[in-house]
């Protein structure tokens, strides 16, 4: 019998075009909580889909307590007992929370293969009061917040018995009442005796949970240590691959007049009583953890769902925007979060991706002026700095940080004012990211108003004037750049407060 | 950092310029053509061409704005409805005594009414497909029809109504100058205008899309209001050369311009294809119809054989990777 | 993380839970309605005929329920009926003496070949469900006229003992009414007691996660486009039996009051929810509006128009019950 009771080897797994994992190893215990930690990219997801056989390594060896196992699907991970609890629910919105637990492993009569809703159903009760949970098994899981399907997956990984547990990003979307049910749990888990892989961005997450940390950065293993062994400046070194505080580029000049103000913004279920304001040339760091309503709050801006409550001022005057096309009309733009789903046409060029907000300034009466927009095309892409043959590339063809700085060449079509960027660096490799830090100084020392939304802690405070911070839809602090804190920022975004 | 220079033209390749969809349609046209010929001494008269190109050529009018739906990633179920009913209410305006030019005009605005109704219901209410909601229309818009007309049929139209179906100017038939001056304009307007480039950008992605700051509400209203107004069209010429109306005219023409669209390598996810290959798989099945036609081949082995196309055409994408693939719009 | 927590609830969630109900009572409202006009409504005999209507009806609302669960359509029906009903007709006049029983069997083995062609193109080269039954409905529908070289077969060449399929009676029932029962009952056993049934919803709910969970989504979406079909052509038999003629344009459009009787019953369009009580309240819903209408003098030419608008009202009600059950959702986080 090994001491590990998952243990992986050399495990490599390449996608078309992308070497997701890289002769990577893991080693887990039982009884233990792993933390596995990495920058967006860094190949966590696809190791935990090989652990759950959603994919098949292409190379390297699997354990399961000392025995060289294959996993070939999802359903062999299954009857081995790994249980994976997804960063977005993976659920059936439709079914009831019984059926959610049960899915794949239904009770069923011997002969007859009756499915058995009594037993399930009371089994399901009893799963989710041993969580502390008295959630009736016959609602349907549609119905249910996102802490509560949490907790129904958990059970789920319970009825199956698993002994190895993932929880891929568990906390993202939960308050922190909700995080600290959640950490409960888990660590009953553990004295139950399963072994837990814990995969988070929150490094409060592991300092409460975990007693081993794996880091994982551009497809490789970088190395495991004890929690109470590495410093989170070695920690993040470790993630990031280099001292982080020198990428930020110094900055001159002070903020000009007021661009944008924000009164009492509200959204039922999203956020509320948001006010802030923004001046021209400033930079303004927007943070709070993931699901804190940052996103929300940017795209009520942008004119992409509406809001119930407030007022917005642009220049002074009230707008009332209800469509994006409105919101860049009247000088504002926004870098979405999901630049390939958001962003780009993936199987478009550089180039027609670039002109796609600018095609009326490039047209007269409707007929496009294909030369000119190659003409603009170019000249964005340099300025950006894409690296591309051709303005013709695909822009699928390229990497995360090229892909964004197309993005960026978009909105530097328009004629703006404001420039909201959602999580600008999210899953860019670091030498972009600093291209990335250089474009956006530059943007704000050219005049522009600049709200930039980041969960990277050193990033908003290298590159933010002033930083606001939310927590659960309302915002918890503004602080000034000169004197703010990752502690304080820290605090205000997961402590509860009682500011409006 | 040194500077970046990109390339901003594109080096023209034959390779790819024959390596696409629509060469592989005119090579089929040509084979149907040459088959046909081979099968009837009839076929290759320039006489009975130019009829048989009258005849269908009256539902090609569709599938010009159906194009634009297909890359949009929609479909529309409700054109052949729309049909029946623009071309039911002029013929029973008519009847009752409205100048024809005036019944003319109402058909054309009921059809684009019908295609606006359309557009308006499924940028409303997103939930739906549009799939769903033009189900929904189609009955709809048959029934009021067939509440207009009930069973009967209406028609004696004046004289010079018939010219549009049936006329020439010279040697040419009227409705195929018509067909070809609008197959014109929506060439230009798929792949010369802003707007036909942003439908390919929202066939492609619907959030970047909207993102990027495109109505997508106001052009896919245009889209569907343009299928409308192009049914209207259909409406006229096919009374035109019925010489009568009645409320299940038009019945399944839907999946003939469908089935043209797809055979015409326009992708049914959206984003993909061109004009040109949908106008090319008109004549394509146009001069199929007739051939088989000749040679007494029954109505409803054709009925089985467009199914059986329409199902092949979009198959041979699905199966194969797209191997002619249509030239990229980016 | 409590559960219950269900201090206000949106008008759209309150209609969500009282659906059925409200169909009930909105079938009840139209029967006196239509009663007050016209006092043969609600007669044992016109009851009858219209129930006997609705069997063949909320059979097929059956299987189109588990098609449309699965976030699929089916426009074929119409011709697979049309064809399976048009082999079965040539089969019993060319042989009277077959019993009736067989010519039952043979019309669903079609209708099941039929569904399990369209169900291939479905599930294994992921043709659109719209363009692949738009596709064979065609084709079925060009085989009709085939074997039948155009011709009816009509009351007088069909045996007694087969129509008896829908004049007769078992324990006192129709047989068509009966036949609906039994397929109702075994339904309601599949969907609800059986794991394949079960996974028909969870691949309708959330495909990924089905795919995940390791339920094999191809084989359900084979299984629910087969079964389509098996009934169609079970119904095939029954309508050509009833009305005791078989035709190239036998049922046309039929598919259509089909899928008004799901969504009225409020089977999600979306996929992943329906009830086979819904179905049945929005099948005899509809079968009473075709019944009715005529009694209450609306001309027959009516009925096309009618149905589309309860279509159109049908499925933007569902909208708007889905709208008001998510921000009902919303109103309950709190911030």
């Amino acid at each position: 019998m090994s001491e590990y009771v998952l243990e992986l080897k050399g495990i490599t797994k390449a996608f078309p075009g992308v070497r997701a994992l890289d002769q990577v190893q893991f080693q887990l215990k039982k009884g233990e909580i792993h933390a596995l930690m990495g920058e967006n990219g860094a190949g966590k997801s696809t190791f935990i889909k090989i652990i759950t056989g959603v994919h098949l390594p292409d190379e390297g060896e699997l354990y399961l307590n000392g025995e060289r196992t294959e996993i070939k699907s999802p359903k062999d991970a299954q009857k081995l007992g790994i249980a994976a609890i997804y960063q977005h629910v993976t659920c059936f919105p439709d079914l009831s929370v019984t059926e959610n637990i049960f899915m794949g492993h239904e009770k069923i009569s011997r002969r007859a293969k009756r499915i058995l809703w009594n037993d399930m159903h009371a089994e399901a009760k009893r799963l989710l009061q041993e969580l502390g949970s008295n959630l009736d098994p016959r609602t349907k899981m549609g119905a249910l917040s996102v802490a509560q399907q949490q907790i129904v997956e958990i059970a789920k990984a319970l009825s199956m018995q698993a002994r190895i547990i993932i929880m891929d990003e568990p906390t993202a979307a939960l308050t922190t009442r909700e995080s600290e049910e959640l950490y409960k749990i888990t660590e009953k888990l553990r004295d139950q005796g399963a072994a837990i892989i814990f995969i988070s961005h929150r490094f409060e997450d592991m300092y409460r949970l975990a007693s081993k940390v794996t880091v994982f950065r551009d497809s490789r293993y970088i190395g495991t240590w004890g929690v109470n062994d590495i410093a989170n400046e070695d920690l993040i070194v470790a993630m990031v691959g280099r001292e982080i505080t020198q990428l930020f580029p110094k900055r001159q000049g002070e903020p000009g007049e007021e661009l944008l103000r924000v009164e009492g913004l509200g959204k039922t279920g999203y956020f509320a009583d948001i006010s802030f304001s923004l001046k021209r040339g400033e930079i303004l760091g927007l943070t709070g953890l993931v699901g804190a309503g940052r996103t929300e709050v940017c795209q009520a801006i942008f004119g992409i769902t509406d809001y119930d409550k407030g007022r917005i001022f642009l220049r002074g005057e009230e707008i009332h925007i209800k469509h994006p096309w409105q919101a860049m009309e009247s000088g504002i733009g926004y870098l979405p979060e999901d630049r390939q789903k958001q962003g780009l046409v993936l199987d478009w060029g550089i180039g027609r991706n670039i002109t796609l907000s600018a095609l009326d300034q490039l047209s007269s009466r409707g007929w496009v002026d294909e030369q000119k927009e190659a003409e603009l095309a170019k000249s964005l892409a340099e300025k950006v700095q894409v690296k591309a043959q051709s303005i013709f590339d695909l822009a699928s063809s390229l990497s995360g940080g090229n892909q964004q700085k197309v993005v960026v060449a978009k909105l530097l079509t328009a004629q703006l004012d404001v420039i909201i960027l959602d999580e600008p660096t999210k899953g860019v490799d670091v030498g972009a990211k600093s291209a990335i830090y250089e474009m956006i100084s530059e943007l704000a020392a050219q005049g522009y108003g600049i709200i930039m939304v980041s969960s990277e802690m050193p990033e908003v405070i290298g590159m933010s004037d002033r930083v606001i911070v939310m927590r659960e839809g309302r915002v918890t602090a503004a602080l000034d750049a000169a004197t703010v804190t990752q502690e304080a920022i820290l605090e205000a975004a997961m402590v509860s407060q009682t500011i409006s | 950092m040194e500077k970046r220079v990109l390339l901003g033209r594109r080096d023209f390749s034959w390779k790819s310029f024959f390596l696409q969809w629509e060469w592989m349609l005119v090579l089929i046209f040509i084979l149907v053509n040459v088959i046909n010929t081979y099968l009837s001494p009839y076929y290759l008269n320039g006489d009975s061409l130019r009829d048989a190109t009258m005849t269908f050529l009256d539902k090609a009018f569709i599938v010009l704005p159906m194009v634009l739906i297909i890359i949009l990633g929609d479909i529309d179920i409700s054109v052949a409805s729309i049909v029946a009913l623009s071309s039911v209410v002029m013929a029973d305006l008519y009847t009752r005594g409205v100048p024809m030019e005036l019944a003319i005009f109402i058909c054309l605005a009921v059809g684009t009414l019908c295609g606006y109704i359309n557009g308006l219901l499924i940028t409303k209410f997103k939930e739906l497909s549009a799939v769903i909601v033009t189900l929904a229309t189609m009955i709809i818009y048959r029934g009021i029809a067939y509440i207009i007309l009930e069973d009967q049929a209406a028609g004696k139209f004046p004289e010079w109504f018939s010219y549009l179906g049936w006329g020439y100017v010279g040697p040419v038939p009227f409705i195929f100058l018509v067909f070809v001056l609008f197959a014109i304009l929506f060439i230009l307007l798929l792949h010369k205008t802003t707007f036909g480039r942003r439908v390919y950008a929202m066939g492609s992605n619907a959030t970047a899309s909207q993102f990027s700051g495109i109505k997508v509400d106001r052009i896919k209203i245009i889209v569907f209001t343009l299928a409308g107004l192009m049914a209207a069209v259909t409406a006229l010429f096919l009374t035109s050369r019925m010489g009568s109306t009645r409320p299940n005219i038009a019945t399944g023409y839907e999946l003939d311009v469908i089935a043209m669209v797809v055979l015409g390598g326009i992708s049914t996810s959206g984003g993909k294809g061109r004009m040109i290959g949908a106008i090319l798989a008109v004549f394509l099945i146009g001069y199929l119809r007739y051939g088989l036609g000749l040679v007494n081949v029954p109505a409803q082995m054709l009925l089985i054989i467009i199914g059986l196309l329409l199902i092949a055409a979009v198959m041979i994408p699905n199966l194969k990777g797209r191997p002619y693939k249509g030239k990229k719009s980016g | 993380m409590t559960g219950n927590t269900l201090e206000k609830t949106s008008l759209g969630a309150r209609f969500a839970r009282f659906r059925e109900l409200g169909l009930l009572l909105f079938i009840l409202l139209l029967s006196i309605g239509v009663q007050l006009r016209n006092p043969s409504f609600l007669t044992l005999e016109n009851i009858n005929d219209m129930v006997t209507n609705t069997a063949i009806l909320s059979i097929l609302a059956v299987g189109m329920m588990l098609v449309i669960v699965t976030r699929g359509i089916d426009l074929s029906i119409g011709a697979t009926l049309a064809l399976s009903g048009m082999i079965a007709a040539l089969t019993v006049s060319a042989y009277p003496d077959v019993h009736p029983l067989w010519a039952i069997l043979l019309g669903t083995l079609v209708g099941l070949l039929c569904g399990s062609i369209i169900g291939l193109l479905v599930s294994k080269s992921g043709i659109l469900p719209i363009i692949a039954t738009l596709g064979m409905m065609n084709v079925f529908r060009g085989a009709t006229f085939m074997v039948s070289g155009g011709k009816w077969v009509s009351a007088h060449q069909m045996p007694a003992s087969f129509k008896a399929i829908a004049t007769g009676s078992i324990l006192g029932i129709n047989t068509l009414i009966f036949i609906a029962i039994i397929i109702y009952a075994l339904f309601y056993y599949f969907i609800t007691y059986t794991r394949t049934g079960r996974q028909i919803y969870a691949v309708g709910s959330n495909p990924d996660s089905a795919r995940i969970s390791g339920i094999n989504n191809d084989k359900i979406l084979w299984l629910v486009y087969t079964i389509m079909g098996g009934l169609s052509g079970l119904a095939g038999v029954l309508w050509v039996a009833k009305f005791a003629s078989a035709q190239g344009d036998t049922a046309v459009g039929y598919e259509l009051s089909v899928i008004a009787a799901c969504v009225l019953g409020g089977v999600s369009i979306a996929g992943g929810s329906g009830k086979i009580s819904g179905i049945i309240l929005g099948s005899i819903l509809l079968g009473m509006l075709n019944n009715a209408l005529p009694l209450i003098n609306v001309s027959p030419f009516w009925q096309m128009g009618i149905q589309g608008l309860i279509i159109l009202i049908a499925v933007v009600i569902n909208a708007l019950v889905k709208r008001g059950v998510d921000r009902n959702n919303l109103m309950r986080r709190r911030i």
